[in-house]
């Protein structure tokens, strides 16, 4: 059904860590590997190997410059995957009931025998979260790894999502945004985690972590005094003599 | 956002059929007999052929009959509903017609469906808040405007066909610099999109991927506003120039025939355009409109 859930048990979601994600595209890989034999259709490619490639993929890793007013800029770099909104406009928007989100855990999901492939929840996303797949014709997104995180088949350690397991800098969290103890909750209150663009009404359930306010720069470098190197020799008689003129 | 062609030809027909037949229905233009069959026909033909044109971009449209279960929240659902309502109450009208009867209240009801119509067409565009340029109510005037003005055109009811030209034509210039303020209204910016923002002003350093995405191809479909300052001027003088055509060529088809054409050209441009122009706020995470 595409009428939202008035409240749903967990909330279950991402905190992405933009200070500590360092754009290696672990997360794009893990997750398209996942994807491609876990829910749903594989994630299809056309043209992977030759001059214009593209293919469908559930999360991807944007790099931005921000300039603050004093300061030199920052480079970020910024997973953006589907942020399982409680009110997801692309859950209304569907004509056939295949989007819908579900009441005990809040994810978000596609019922791809359901799907007539429109497009019309990837207009409604504000955030590109939704491609349709060029091969199978349905609509993809994050399923939040729904057949790995509470499948009794893998080892407790793994049932996370595919793109928290695998990021090399714990910039990626997975948990219940609805339990304010949960690490997903505490990080987001300790960090002053935010909504992507709040004025589209969606209410996201991920959060971004900003990144971490550097200290100002260091008025001389620790590497100073081993760069400052004193002639000896001839090269220092020549340096003190040339130094008296 | 892509101006897909199917999408295209659907909204022009199938508002132009079904604005014909709220006239018909109205009994504004009362053609008896084998006209009366054929105002009928060609009302249908445009309708369902422009329904049929919008399956066209379906990933699946073999299964385009579970669109009439989500009506409670899908105006893609509810267009489906009251598209299928409108012709099947136009029915008893037209044999009616044929027969030489007006059509009375079952005519009205069959009217308010087509209208219905047309008004959930627009609002499945005029829903989309990511689309500020459509989220706004010129959306539905605009469908509504060129849905009627067409129907009146092809009633052949000269005085009504040369007012409702003017006025569409007004309203689409309007559309036109009403809606480029739209997207700064709306609010979404990359400072926003990202929460960077509060840090200070964000610029994209890297694009995620190297080549095209759907995304890019659908949402974020820049070529097709190559020329819209001249497509734009095209679409408002043909909407408008059915105006002086009705005024100065006598009445009948000679008047009719190029001021429904006219008409249509301007249609197609002006929804080319309502497609091509919309800027979809997932642009702004790759920097574009």
């Amino acid at each position: 059904m595409t009428q939202l859930p008035a409240t749903t048990g967990k909330k279950l979601g991402l905190v992405v860590d933009l200070d500590t994600c360092v754009g290696c595209q672990a997360c794009v890989t893990a997750c398209k590997g996942w994807n491609d034999q876990g829910y749903g259709v594989p994630l299809s490619d056309q043209d992977p190997y030759g001059s214009d490639p593209s293919g469908t993929f559930l999360n991807r890793v944007h790099a931005y410059e921000v300039q603050p007013e004093a300061g030199p800029a920052q480079i970020v770099n910024f997973p953006r995957s589907c942020l399982h909104c409680e009110a997801a406009p692309c859950v209304t928007v569907c004509p056939t009931g295949a989007s819908y989100k579900r009441v005990e855990d809040g994810i978000v999901l596609v019922n791809e025998d359901a799907c007539i492939g429109c497009g019309l929840c990837a207009w409604a996303c504000p955030y590109g979260a939704r491609e349709l797949d060029a091969a199978a014709g349905v609509m993809k997104k994050c399923t939040l790894c729904v057949d790995r995180i509470y499948n009794e088949n893998l080892p407790e350690e793994d049932r996370e999502p595919a793109c928290v397991r695998t990021c090399p800098t714990g910039a990626r969290h997975f948990g219940d945004f609805a339990d304010p103890d949960s690490k997903v909750s505490r990080l987001t209150a300790e960090r002053g985690g935010f909504e992507l663009m709040p004025e589209m009404g969606t209410k996201p359930t991920n959060r971004y972590l900003p990144p971490r306010r550097k200290g100002p720069p260091e008025a001389a470098s620790p590497l100073a005094p081993l760069l400052d190197i004193q002639a000896t020799g001839f090269a220092g008689w020549l340096d003190r003599m040339l130094g008296k003129i | 956002m892509h101006p897909a062609p199917s999408v295209i030809l659907f909204t022009v027909l199938s508002g132009l059929g079904f604005g014909f037949l709220t006239c018909l229905n109205l009994g504004l233009a009362l053609p008896q007999g084998i006209g009366g069959f054929l105002a009928f026909a060609v009302g249908y033909g445009l309708a369902v052929g422009g329904l049929i044109a919008s399956t066209f971009h379906l990933g699946h449209p073999e299964r385009a009959i579970r669109a009439f279960t989500q009506w409670r929240t899908s105006w893609l659902s509810r267009e489906g509903w009251a598209a299928v309502l409108a012709l099947l109450g136009t029915a008893p009208v037209a044999l009616g017609a044929m027969g030489g009867a007006r059509p009375g209240l079952l005519g009205l009801v069959a009217a308010l469906l087509c209208l219905a119509t047309i008004g959930c067409t627009s609002m499945i565009y005029a829903q989309l808040k990511t689309v500020p340029r459509w989220n706004f109510w010129t959306t539905p005037a605009l469908f509504f405007g060129f849905a009627l003005t067409g129907g009146v055109l092809l009633s052949d009811l000269p005085l009504a066909g040369e007012v409702l030209s003017l006025a569409l034509a007004f309203l689409l210039a309007f559309s036109f610099v009403r809606g480029d303020r739209r997207f700064a209204e709306a609010g979404a910016t990359l400072g926003s999109a990202t929460g960077l923002g509060a840090i200070g002003s964000v610029r994209v350093f890297e694009q995620a991927h190297t080549a095209g995405n759907y995304l890019l191809r659908e949402m974020i479909h820049v070529v097709g506003r190559k020329h819209s300052r001249k497509l734009r001027m095209i679409a408002v003088v043909a909407v408008a120039l059915p105006a002086p055509i009705l005024a100065l060529l006598p009445d009948g088809l000679v008047a009719m025939i190029p001021a429904v054409l006219f008409h249509l050209i301007g249609a197609f441009a002006a929804r080319w355009l309502f497609f091509a122009e919309a800027e979809h706020v997932v642009g702004t995470y790759y920097g574009k409109r």
